[in-house]
């Protein structure tokens, strides 16, 4: 069988798989083991943990509120020009951070488009708060759920809804009782995958939200800080980041064998 | 008070044009080929399509939305939702419809009682057997008390031994319901068992209607003869004799004048291997185009003029040992020939 696959393509597909993995190891290897359980509990650590889960969720929650609607709209209403909006939602997968960043800054920031509005009738600011760590990781991650949600919508038989329509149901009730438990492993999923890349989020958070420790300073801008000083920190917080992305997609994973089977 | 439909669908090249009558208590049903417009007649009177004009007792459902129409449809493959239990899918539409969630549990759970499934209240759809989803999504298109029953090929994703067993349990139910009830099949038996009339459609038009009886005795076209069993000829009968539109001259019981249709079964057809002697009415060389076997008896297609379903007995098929292209005589009783004049919707 060996002999079948040409050295040509076997080489380099080593090679790759080596530069994926060896940098991983690379951090299990140079982890500071001993003094890995204070490390972890320490403030430094424990604050930057806390303040990404927290972020990270609250965001996650306002993709879902804001998402699966979203989704809806882009599967079941006959909108014009879906094409056009579903290219515009997927912007921020393909835009790099900082520029989301920089563009969330001209929108909401003290003198932006709508900051200037927000900061004038209800005294709120976005900019270099806790808060605004939530509204840039939104930003990046939102595309993600919508996207699985969409596709979970497009997959789903839409006469379950015109069942649910001759029983007299609203389209709401439809929503609420028939379309979206159908769906929800799709939700589950671009949940899973928005939390995910909203607690890895770096450019457009120290870009809108700043650095502020305790504040804003998130687990991934922990470690590019740590780095300069403390580089054992930047290992812990990146093993814990590691060690959060496998399970998210050992989560995701028996997720998608248990819905196939 | 009844319901008068006056379905028109324009999609693509396929056009519907159908206009129906309904009586309260009446099952009627929709008969035809595959791509004949039944279910899209179908969605026309549920509002899941749009095209044409409603009216059930007095009031006009045009421009009402799905939602407000006082209908109950069973789909095709039922549709129960998933995600909810067998009471849960009954209940749904009572509490769509504004009724309290205790109430409509209790009534939903009556409901399963008189199909049978009060045991099965708490399963979840897959759980359930076809026959029993089948009764579940009966249930729950009858307790929101609709006007208007639809149901879309009742029971053609059950197998047979269910079959039987479950076309006799809903006979018993659309029985008891008192208002209308369309029903679509392409299975004429669930049509003749289930339905007080029929009405045939083909290629988007009501080509025939009447009671099974009816439709059984007097096909008017080659696709309702095949579906009753019977040879069915179109022709010009001139006193006792029809001369056949596709060739051929038949002798008949019934003397007529005009253009007729005539109309036999296949077992008034003796096929022998040489003309029979002091017969001379009714007799007609014949090529054997095929054999099949049915239950007791073995169907032979001929060809001739005119060509002809013969039904043969075992014992016959012994003697004659007939294979395709053999040369036969076909002798037909004139007093099993039915012969009735061409009339009606798209009869001719």
């Amino acid at each position: 069988m060996i002999r079948d696959r040409p050295l040509v393509l076997v080489l380099p597909a080593l090679a790759g798989l080596a530069f994926l993995v060896v940098p991983l190891l690379g951090l299990l290897v140079r982890a500071p083991w001993a003094e890995l359980p204070a490390r972890l509990f320490s403030a430094e650590v424990g604050n930057a943990l806390r303040l990404s889960l927290v972020c990270a969720s609250l965001a996650t929650a306002l993709c879902l509120v804001l998402g699966v609607p979203l989704a809806w709209l882009l599967a079941r209403g006959d909108v014009p020009g879906r094409g056009l909006l579903r290219a515009l939602v997927t912007v921020p997968l393909v835009l790099p951070p900082v520029v989301g960043g920089v563009a969330l800054l001209l929108v909401l920031g003290r003198r932006g488009l709508v900051g200037q509005h927000l900061e004038a009738w209800f005294g709120v600011s976005l900019p270099f708060t806790t808060a605004g760590v939530v509204v840039a990781e939104a930003f990046v991650a939102m595309p993600f759920l919508v996207i699985a949600v969409e596709g979970a919508l497009r997959a789903a038989d839409p006469r379950y809804e015109e069942a649910a329509a001759t029983l007299g149901a609203s389209r709401w009730l439809t929503f609420r009782r028939v379309t979206l438990p159908s769906v929800a492993p799709g939700v589950v999923a671009g949940a899973v995958l928005c939390w995910a890349r909203a607690l890895g989020e770096f450019g457009a958070t120290i870009t809108f939200a700043g650095n502020f420790p305790g504040e804003t300073t998130t687990m991934p801008l922990a470690v590019y800080l740590a780095l300069e000083t403390d580089p054992d920190a930047a290992i812990v917080l990146s093993l814990v980041l590691l060690l959060v992305s496998v399970g998210v997609l050992a989560g995701l994973r028996d997720r998608w064998v248990g819905g196939a089977g | 008070m009844s319901l008068r439909a006056e379905l028109r669908v324009v999609r693509d090249r396929f056009r519907l044009d159908v206009d129906l009558d309904v009586a309260p208590g009446e099952v009627v049903a929709l008969l035809g080929p595959n791509g004949a417009g039944k279910t899209t007649a179908l969605r026309a009177l549920a509002g899941l399509t749009p095209g044409g004009r409603v009216r059930v007792d007095g009031a006009a459902w045009d421009g009402l939305p799905v939602r407000r129409r006082p209908v109950g449809v069973v789909f095709q493959d039922y549709l129960l939702f998933p995600t909810m239990s067998a009471l849960e899918n009954v209940a749904f539409g009572l509490r769509a419809r504004g009724v309290r969630r205790a109430a409509a549990r209790a009534e939903a759970a009556r409901w399963l009682e008189r199909v049978g499934l009060a045991a099965h209240a708490e399963s979840r759809p897959r759980a359930l057997s076809g026959g029993q989803a089948q009764r579940v999504a009966l249930a729950r298109a009858l307790a929101t008390g609709p006007r208007l029953l639809l149901l879309d090929e009742p029971l053609a994703a059950l197998d047979a031994g269910t079959r039987v067993h479950v076309r006799a349990e809903l006979s018993r139910h659309l029985g008891e319901f008192t208002g209308h009830t369309v029903l679509v099949t392409h299975d004429p038996l669930d049509a003749m068992v289930l339905a007080d009339r029929l009405v045939i459609l083909e290629r988007g038009r009501v080509v025939q209607e009447g009671t099974p009886a009816e439709v059984a005795r007097t096909p008017r076209t080659d696709y309702v003869a095949h579906l009753v069993g019977l040879n069915l000829y179109r022709g010009v009968a001139e006193g006792g004799t029809v001369r056949l539109d596709g060739g051929g001259v038949l002798t008949v019981a019934e003397p007529a004048d005009g253009p007729v249709h005539v109309a036999f079964p296949p077992a008034a057809v003796s096929l022998f291997p040489q003309a029979p002697a002091g017969s001379p009415r009714n007799t007609w060389p014949v090529t054997v185009a095929g054999v099949e076997q049915h239950a007791h008896t073995t169907r032979v297609r001929l060809d001739g003029a005119p060509p002809v379903l013969a039904d043969i007995t075992t014992a016959t098929l012994a003697d004659l040992r007939l294979r395709p292209g053999d040369a036969l005589w076909a002798v037909l009783k004139a007093t099993e020939v039915r012969t009735y004049p061409i009339t009606g919707a798209g009869g001719g």
